[in-house]
């Protein structure tokens, strides 16, 4: 049986993850900070479409999540892909950046997200230090 | 002719400046499916206008177009407000027509129900983005209100600097809990209020006038 072969963002193909088990893409913060927000988004997409987990180490930008639950109603087709499921840690930092930090475009609310299909993932628990998941396989 | 050109710009701009003040400022009421957004939005209508801006129901994502109410007059304390409200489909990451069979529903209706419903999210995504002046965020009391859509929607706000009232509306309900909205936004004042029965909207006008105008 051939290995699984690499797909246009590096990773493996997710055919592996079809019956065995599911398939956790973790994505550094120093690779999502070269691509563009729509890239940035499509690689998600991509990835949550063919059944996998997508962790970020860093998280997306207001504006960025504001675009991936637009992008993700677009794609969305009966019987075929229902949505994502998306948890991050309701840091407090989020709503506390400061002015020079909005003025210079820093984000100090990177936060680790979990991405994945929401006929897939279920949330079972969120707090400030803690998200426990339920993943089922298709 | 150079200095009358100039002349007439910085005129023209004075102008504009003066007469954009005037204009109506765009109120998004934002929220989750069913936290009472379209009741909210025909009170408020009812109450200074006399009309309704849609249907009402218990039914997910009714609401599947953004529909706008212009020149909403509201008074508090001889102060006059004008807003045009926009009330939005409920947002949501993820939209399954099986939800809708569940309310007797046929299957094409419920497929055409949830394409419409995603189309709306989306919309709704665009006006948050591109064109509301301020946001009017309507929450259930009686459900937790930590969810990731929320904690989303009040970041992507908060990011563009989007005035901000949050409503804890359906205070009619047994399981209504105001101060665990106010607690999940501590950032931000929360209004409690009935849009069905219409309890405490003298405050919410209040606020909306303060907030808006």
């Amino acid at each position: 049986m051939p290995g699984p072969t690499p797909n246009v963002d590096g990773g493996a193909s997710s055919d592996d993850s079809d019956d065995d088990g599911v398939r956790i893409d973790m994505i550094s913060g120093a690779r999502m900070e070269g691509l563009t927000g729509m890239e940035k988004i499509r690689l998600i997409l991509d990835g949550v479409r063919e059944g996998n987990i997508v962790i970020l180490e860093e998280g997306l930008s207001p504006d960025e999540e504001s675009k991936l639950i637009e992008v993700t109603m677009t794609e969305i087709s009966p019987d075929d892909f229902t949505g994502i499921e998306i948890e991050t840690y309701p840091k407090a930092e989020a709503s506390n950046q400061s002015f020079l930090d909005k003025l210079m475009g820093r984000n100090s609310a990177q936060k680790l997200t979990v991405i994945g299909p929401a006929n897939r993932i279920e949330t079972l628990h969120k707090d400030e230090n803690l998200i426990s998941t339920l993943v089922s396989r298709k | 002719m150079g200095l009358l050109t100039n002349l007439k710009d910085s005129i023209s701009r004075v102008t504009d400046g003066l007469f954009a003040a005037d204009e109506p400022k765009r109120i998004g009421i934002y929220g989750p499916p069913n936290a009472g957004k379209t009741t909210l939005a025909n009170r408020i209508a009812r109450d200074w206008t006399g009309d309704a801006v849609g249907p009402e129901s218990h039914i997910p994502h009714e609401t599947r177009r953004a529909r706008r109410k212009e020149n909403v007059e509201i008074e508090r304390d001889g102060r006059k407000v004008t807003i045009d409200i926009v009330d939005t489909p409920g947002v949501t990451t993820k939209v399954d027509y099986k939800e809708f069979l569940d309310h007797d529903m046929e299957k094409d209706d419920a497929v055409r129900r949830s394409r419409e419903a995603t189309e709306g999210v989306a919309e709704a995504m665009h006006w948050l983005r591109e064109d509301v002046d301020g946001v009017i965020y309507v929450l259930d009391s009686s459900t937790d209100p930590f969810t990731q859509v929320n904690t989303m929607l009040i970041g992507i706000i908060e990011s563009q600097d989007l005035p901000a009232l949050i409503l804890a509306n359906k205070t009619d309900l047994p399981g209504s809990d105001v101060q665990q909205i106010a607690n999940a936004f501590p950032q931000h004042e929360t209004i409690p209020l009935s849009a069905l029965e219409g309890e405490n909207m003298d405050e919410v006008y209040t606020k909306i006038a303060e907030y808006f105008g």
